[in-house]
């Protein structure tokens, strides 16, 4: 997606956890093509960061003519990395998104044990927060309202459905018995 | 869920960590998957096991061609199944399944079904799957869908809509291009990420057409654009635009860019910078326009949140970099960030300080700097160290300071490169500012007192030995380099030894002295210190002055390069004759492209040494070398780059280098064999040279036997008057004996039948006499070697294509180097200057100042002057051009 021209773009998002192992992650570019380069990648960049404080702001460094926005909660680290062009502080707003979406989704646990219970939540978060490279929300409490609104639990009884899920239920099983 | 919670309580560290993929496995998972056939759909347990199949992908697994197409048929199952969980999921597998395009058609009904269902997430999210796996062909079925659901009214169908037409702008261009009505609709739109997107596709529609991007952005920069993002893109449409018109705008107000100033009072911080970091990028950026921006970025370098100050210190760095006086008012904040916790920081503010730092501002800074040093990592002390080298380069007179300290971080604990980037340092500082010698050869000196790296200690010893005994006193060394001899490992002894003796030939008040010193090195318990003792001792002689050319012969340079004495001394076989370093060439080589092929193959005839992996500027040596018959010959000038007689894919492949010496040419024929059936036998090329009338054929070197595809040499020599460069057009025919090949036992025959094969012509020219050796100051050169010897005319070449043309002509035609760039002329200069250099056959060195200027329309006149320090060889330059 490298032409994109003006358009900022997003390289990779990764999830890792305290020793730098894949929770999750998501490459948008070519500029690491094999399984071993996005590995290297990743063990590269945490042990640049592992020992900074990234706890309580976002923290920023230039790694190989990237630049890598990263924060850390419990034992998970949150990474976006963009091209060495691109604006600083909408990368951090990337971020923050992705952040403050898992925060959500997660119910205030955020952490590895938590996170890999509910991977299907993460990849969806982050499915809806880039697409292609291209930045496709920021807003944590909204990525996690795309993540849950359809995921409802099907287990769960009608009357703690909200009104409105309901009514989309059941539009969506009515105009599947027109359709079919 | 209940597991993890109690998990959580537990002493961690006891117990494996709990995960619940934890022994996951890729074949049981594939198992796992034939839910998705059940005629009653789990959905939780398929939404489970796709959870898995994406956890396998996330972490590198890779599905073979079967396995993924199987996966991906069942999942296509699960479009039966309402669950609106697991068909996100199944969204999110196709994905990353990418399935082939006859794979595409199973989903694309349900995903076109999808797109127009009423829920809007099924709909947003069918257009992206859907868009990213098809193909052209389908994407016409479904344009009508997109078209509308671009100006959707629900942002999220609207912006899956225009994302996945930015990416399909890439493969299918006309069918997004049709979307521009709508598209322009979207960027009025009031949801803010859908602006984002329209603005982002609705300029890459446009993009080719200037006009229509510079009328975008002439309306949406009045008009009112609410997201941050789309703002942030606005900007950079506008400094596009700015620089395309760039030269249109005279010393009047820039266009545009009140509206890049009125963005830095934005409220969204994104935009600020984005705007500030636009200006500072602005072609020919004046101060008073650059001082707005300024301000808002020193704003941000106290902000509480390390990425607005990376981000501004990080422009901040840049703009030093061209306009360091616009920086100096941030001075203040940039000096509390030396202490910043992020490390990254702290070097871009001491760089940038160190840019912009005035004579009175570098004491303090130093002291900052200090405190600094002790807590940071080896890479970004190097990156200080090298700021503070050229800083001290731009304050000679505050080099006492910066001196102290590099001194002391030499003393302290560091690596290697960290070490060597000092004493690189120190070492320029002590070349270039003469006050800065004594101090530093101390600080070295000191320094390698407790050295634990062999590498340095020898390179200070080394550059001691240099400018040791220019200083004053040069004795107050030589107890730091005879201390070496005594504490050090052999390698430093020895170089402490050529140390001391340098010390002895230049200052002789020394010398008596210094060689009671050698004399205990005779006893070292290594041969090498012994043997260069020895070698001083013997050498320098005792209380006599020494001898210069001793002097030169100890401690001059080698002018033979490495390589090839190597290769000589490799090619050497002991004999009564002596090895003579005069005739190991001194000219590198370029390696031509005929012997790349060869190298690695075997050799055959000749009886060359077999090839190791050396590179074939030596090959030539070797070979010349080989052949008794050019020993005579002198020394190689020079050897032409390949020349093709033949042309490409014939039978035969034959090309010729040329080998010039000083009274002598040899030309060697490289010759291929490209049919599998024939043997060559008695290979030579019958050379006729009634067009050159100054060469005499003296010799020549058949190949013996030339087998299918293995290259091989032949040789014919020519002798020509002494010096002079002789030119001539040879003609060439290779003759030989073919012999039939059996393909089945690859055997030759007996009996062969003789036959010849027509070459192309062969020219000696001029520019084969000179070599391409280029100098370092073109000017000082040519003041050096005087006019005495200068040649002056001029001549017109006649109607040219361009300037650029005839230049390259005459360069071509003298063979010379082109120096400081002035081979390359300025589009639409009606004259120029080219400067050549190079050295003419007898090692005689030649400068050419060429004046180009056009005269009328076409024809190029030009004035050409040489230089040398033989006046025969000054008007065979002349003569050259006059034939040429």
């Amino acid at each position: 997606m490298a032409s994109n021209g003006l358009c900022p773009s997003i390289k990779n998002i990764l999830l890792l956890d305290s020793e730098g192992k894949r929770v999750a992650v998501k490459y948008y570019s070519d500029d690491w093509p094999t399984n071993s380069s996005k590995v290297a990648f990743e063990k590269f960049v945490f042990s640049k960061t592992v020992k900074t404080n990234a706890r309580t702001e976002a923290e920023i460094t230039l790694l190989e003519n990237n630049i890598i926005v990263y924060k850390f909660v419990q034992d998970l680290h949150f990474f976006v990395t963009g091209g060495d062009d691109e604006n600083e502080l909408i990368l951090a707003s990337v971020l923050q998104g992705f952040f403050d979406a898992v925060t959500l989704l997660l119910r205030n646990n955020v952490d590895k044990s938590e996170a890999l219970e509910n991977l299907d939540l993460i990849l969806l978060c982050l499915d809806e927060i880039v697409d292609g490279g291209i930045i496709l929300e920021t807003n944590g409490p909204l990525i996690a309202e795309k993540v849950t609104s359809h995921n409802m639990d099907a287990d769960a009884p009608l009357s703690e459905q909200t009104l409105t899920q309901a009514w989309a239920t059941a539009r969506d099983t009515f105009t599947r018995t027109l359709l079919t | 869920m209940a597991q993890s919670y109690v998990k959580k309580d537990d002493d961690r560290d006891d117990e494996v960590e709990y995960s619940p993929f934890m022994g996951i496995e890729k074949g049981a998972v594939l198992q796992e998957a034939r839910v998705f056939n059940d005629p009653q759909l789990d959905a939780r347990r398929c939404s489970q096991v796709i959870t898995k199949l994406l956890y396998l992908l996330n972490q590198g697994e890779t599905f073979t061609k079967v396995e993924a197409t199987e996966v991906f048929f069942s999942v296509t199952k699960l479009f039966q199944s309402r669950d609106l969980g697991l068909r996100r999921m199944v969204y999110l597998i196709i994905k990353e399944l990418s399935p082939s395009a006859d794979e595409v058609i199973i989903v694309t009904s349900s995903l076109m079904k999808d797109m127009n269902s009423k829920t809007d997430m099924y709909r947003a999210n069918a257009i992206r799957v859907l868009c990213r796996i098809t193909d052209g062909t389908l994407l016409t079925q479904i344009e009508r869908y997109l078209k509308q659901a671009v100006v959707d009214k629900n942002p999220v169908v609207a912006s899956a809509a225009l994302v996945s037409g930015i990416h399909l702008l890439q493969t299918n261009p006309e069918i997004v291009k049709r979307w521009s009505n709508e598209v322009q609709e979207a960027v009025q739109s009031r949801a803010a990420l859908v602006q984002f997107h329209a603005l982002a596709l609705l300029h890459q529609i446009r993009q080719n057409d200037r006009l229509a991007v510079s009328k975008l952005v002439t309306s949406l920069t009045r008009g009112n654009v609410r997201s941050p993002l789309a703002q942030c893109l606005l900007i950079r449409y506008t400094s596009q635009v700015i620089r395309e018109s760039g030269n249109n705008t005279q010393s009047g107000e820039r266009p545009f860019y009140d509206y890049l100033e009125s963005c830095l009072r934005h409220k969204s911080e994104m935009v600020i910078f984005e705007a500030a970091k636009a200006i500072t990028d602005l072609n020919g950026v004046t101060s008073r326009e650059l001082t707005p921006a300024i301000t808002v970025l020193q704003l941000f370098l106290s902000s509480s949140k390390p990425v607005l100050r990376f981000a501004a210190v990080r422009t901040l760095n840049k703009v030093a970099m061209t306009h360091p006086m616009a920086v100096t008012n941030c001075n203040i904040d940039m000096e509390s960030l030396i202490s910043d916790q992020n490390r990254s920081i702290a070097t871009l503010a001491i760089t940038t300080l160190l840019k912009t730092g005035n004579e009175s501002s570098v004491d303090r800074l130093m002291k900052q700097i200090t405190n600094f040093m002790s807590d940071i990592a080896d890479e970004f002390k190097i990156v200080v160290v090298e700021a503070i080298r050229s800083l001290c380069l731009k304050f000679p007179l505050k080099y006492r300071s910066l001196m102290n300290f590099l001194s002391n971080i030499l003393r302290e604990e560091g690596g290697f490169d960290y070490k060597k980037a000092i004493v690189d340092s120190i070492v320029i500082l002590i070349r270039d500012i003469p006050d800065a010698k004594e101090s530093g050869l101390l600080h070295l000196c000191e320094f390698i007192e407790d050295c634990e790296f062999t590498y340095l200690s020898t390179q200070i010893l080394h550059f001691l030995g240099i400018e040791g005994p220019k200083t004053l006193d040069p004795s107050k060394y030589i107890r730091y380099i005879y201390n070496r001899v005594h504490l050090e490992n052999a390698t430093v002894r020895a170089s402490a030894v050529s140390t001391l003796a340098k010390f002895g030939a230049s200052v002789d008040a020394l010398k008596p002295r210094i060689f009671v010193l050698l004399r205990r090195c005779l006893f070292d318990s290594d041969d090498e210190v012994r043997d260069r003792a020895t070698l001083y001792l013997s050498t320098l002689g005792g209380d006599i002055e020494t001898d210069i050319d001793v002097r030169d012969f100890l401690f001059g340079s080698l002018d033979t390069p490495l390589v090839n004495l190597e290769t000589s001394l490799k090619n050497y076989e002991p004999s009564e004759e002596a090895f003579d370093i005069n005739l190991v060439p001194k000219e590198v080589k370029s390696q031509p492209l005929a012997d790349k092929k060869a190298a690695g193959k075997k050799p055959t005839g000749l009886g060359a040494p077999p090839t190791g992996p050396a590179s074939t500027v030596d090959s030539y040596e070797r070979l010349l070398l080989s052949i008794p018959e050019f020993a005579n010959f002198g020394k190689l000038f020079k050897s032409s780059a390949a020349v093709e007689l033949t042309e490409a894919e014939t039978e035969y492949a034959v090309n010729v280098v040329k080998h010039i010496f000083d009274t002598h040419v040899v030309f060697q024929y490289n010759c291929i064999n490209t049919i599998p059936e024939q043997l060559l036998e008695d290979v030579i090329v019958i050379v006729d040279a009634s067009e050159a009338e100054e060469f005499s054929q003296v010799f020549s070197k058949p190949l013996r036997s030339l087998p299918y595809d293995s290259p091989g040499q032949t040789f014919v020599a020519f002798e020509k008057p002494d010096g002079s460069p002789a030119t001539g057009k040879f003609s060439n025919i290779l003759k030989f004996i073919v012999k039939e090949v059996d393909p089945t036992s690859g055997e030759a025959e007996d009996d062969g039948v003789e036959d010849e094969y027509q070459l192309e012509d062969l020219e000696v020219v001029a520019a084969d006499y000179i070599l391409k050796v280029p100098v370092s100051n073109f000017r000082n050169a040519w003041e050096s070697l005087g006019p005495d010897c200068e040649r002056v005319d001029e001549y017109g070449l006649g109607p040219r294509e361009s300037l650029s043309e005839a230049v390259n002509t005459v360069i071509n035609l003298l063979g010379m180097q082109p120096c400081e760039g002035t081979e390359v002329v300025p589009p639409n200069s009606r004259s120029h200057t080219c400067l050549l250099s190079g050295v003419f056959i007898g090692d005689v060195k030649v400068l050419v100042r060429l004046s180009f200027g056009l005269d009328g329309a076409k024809d190029v006149a030009m004035k050409l002057a040489v230089r040398s320090d033989d006046e025969t060889v000054s008007d065979a330059i002349h003569e050259i051009v006059a034939s040429g």
